[in-house]
């Protein structure tokens, strides 16, 4: 995988340490782990079999407290996404693009994109990558694909 | 609930960046100031109602006012979105005779003490894992931990879905600093500003430039609630008439929360770019009061970011979704427009109050003594904080 956290390289480069440390839960842990793993996980209501994200105790649709995983593809569109420039996001050297992808599964997730912003269009394709921290949890990006 | 309460009084401190004096103590001069307003003396208060981020509690103001019984003490979450339902509850608990007068309170040292804008902190790692912090943590390890940015996300969909551009987010800027303008109180009176200039101003998250963003104050706004019996007979004590002296009827106030709220990140339901919050609440006010958006002859707007004034006028029926930048584009918004908004220069112009002093324009144009007036302002709307669980009002001429 192209390493996309060379600061040297990109203004919009992405941060390694730094970062707000997660907050996670029963209900949340799973997904923190799959980004460990460097993969997308979304939580599934294994009663109506409906998706959901940020995951929950419970499903919305048919209050049912079972779920697993699905492994997400990790493709999607670029559904909106803003420059975080002033104050400068924290662990970030520079202006953090951060992205709102929908995911081909159906389920939106914020992330980052080390990609020029002037050059994002949104409705365009990206594809899921992982950036470990040093703070021992890891974090999605998300790049054109190849 | 409709048309039981009014608005008696109104109070607040001076609008600044460094007050220089405690929390509580802004919160104690609003409050007396606000009584006074209303010749209501402390003695007599037992309801006290505020925000969940407000930094002074109910009991320490009890205590600072020497208030020896209270029936009805709440703090509203949802941060800015809670001004309006202070007021709601107020009247609503009034009218069930659960207090009789009533205190909703604003104050705080948010330039000088703490500033919103910055970027919330680190969370996990130890720290409470509490429902905030999960719901922060889908987003803040990314650096989408500002207002600015999280309404800036919903803004650039917006600008995609409806070709709205950023000079249409200026208009709202301008039309509110000309109204800061001719307003002594406002922090930015006497500096106009034109769309050139809110064109030229520093981003501070793409699509936002500064000139887009409200500031960040310090200061104290009270409002002081009372049955509109109470309001009428003040009013006809007072030789004013039954319409006149102070009161202002409360004839529509509700809350709204939409679908899979997440904070002010509401990117997870399936249309992002209008704020459906705003919308459950409008459609109570409307029913309340038999009032519609035709019907309103002033609106106060929560202008923590400009983009969400269109996002509100589209919510409360004053033009279709998408349609706000047509709306304003011919000056609708301004003095001599078609619908005043933020006559008092809003939270750009004059203070960041939480919206709170927004509240208390809407009672000066129903009295009659904006410095900004519209002239027979009969029926007012006004929003608290939009994106996020929210409220609103409707006040009347008594």
């Amino acid at each position: 995988m192209t390493d996309l956290t060379v600061g040297a390289v990109s203004p919009f480069a992405l941060p390694r340490r730094g970062r707000s440390f997660p907050a996670m839960n029963q209900d949340t842990a799973f997904f923190w782990e799959g980004t460990k793993a460097h993969q997308l996980l979304i939580q599934r209501c294994t009663s109506c079999g409906r998706l959901r994200h940020p995951p929950g105790p419970a499903c919305p649709h048919c209050h049912s407290f079972e779920w697993n995983t699905v492994v997400s593809a990790g493709t999607g569109t670029l559904y909106s996404f803003v420059v975080q420039r002033h104050p400068t996001a924290p662990a970030f050297d520079g202006p953090a693009v951060i992205v709102l992808v929908e995911l081909d599964e159906g389920v939106r997730v914020i992330s980052n994109v080390a990609i020029d912003p002037d050059t994002l269009v949104i409705g365009e394709r990206l594809e899921v990558g992982f950036v470990d921290q040093d703070e021992g949890f890891t974090v999605t990006e998300f790049h054109r694909p190849n | 609930m409709t048309g039981k309460a009014a608005i008696v009084g109104i109070g607040a401190t001076e609008f600044s960046k460094n007050s220089g004096r405690s929390e509580l103590r802004l919160a104690i001069e609003c409050i007396t100031a606000a009584l006074a307003d209303a010749g209501i003396a402390p003695e007599e208060v037992n309801g006290l109602l505020t925000l969940t981020m407000d930094n002074n509690g109910v009991g320490s103001v009890a205590r600072s006012l020497g208030i020896r019984s209270v029936s009805l003490f709440a703090e509203i979450p949802g941060g800015g979105g809670g001004g309006c339902g202070t007021v709601a509850l107020a009247a609503a608990a009034i009218e069930a005779g659960l207090a009789d007068v009533v205190v909703c309170y604003r104050a705080m040292n948010e330039r000088s003490q703490e500033r919103f804008g910055l970027p919330t902190a680190t969370y996990g790692g130890g720290g409470l894992a509490t429902s905030a912090a999960i719901d922060r943590s889908w987003h803040a390890p990314y650096g989408l931990s500002t207002p600015a940015s999280t309404i800036g996300m919903t803004a650039r969909r917006y600008m995609h879905e409806y070709g709205a551009t950023s000079e249409d987010f200026g208009r709202v800027s301008v039309a509110s600093r000309r109204h800061a303008a001719t307003n002594p109180k406002a922090w930015f009176y006497g500096k106009p500003i034109t769309l050139e200039d809110h064109q030229a101003s520093r981003m501070i998250v793409d699509p936002l430039h500064l000139l887009d963003c409200c500031q960040e104050s310090d200061g104290g706004v009270a409002i002081v609630v009372v049955s509109a019996e109470r309001a009428r007979a003040a009013a006809r004590a007072s030789g004013a008439g039954a319409s006149g002296a102070g009161g202002v009827l409360i004839s529509g106030a509700a809350q709204g929360m939409g679908p899979e709220p997440v904070l002010m990140s509401n990117y997870y339901r399936d249309v992002i770019t209008t704020t459906q919050e705003t919308g459950i609440a409008a459609r109570q006010l409307w029913q309340q009061s038999g009032l519609s958006a035709a019907d309103i002859d002033v609106a106060i707007l929560y202008d923590h970011f400009t983009p969400a004034v269109l996002m509100q006028l589209e919510a409360l029926g004053f033009c279709g979704v998408g349609e706000a930048p047509d709306f304003i584009r011919d000056g609708a918004i301004e003095i001599d427009g078609r619908l005043p908004v933020n006559t008092h220069g809003g939270q750009l112009g004059e203070a960041y109050i939480h919206g709170f002093n927004g509240i208390a324009e809407a009672v000066r144009q129903l009295r009659g003594t904006a410095v900004n007036q519209v002239a027979d302002a009969r029926h007012v709307v006004v929003t608290s904080g939009s994106h996020v669980p929210t409220s609103a009002l409707v006040l009347s001429r008594l």
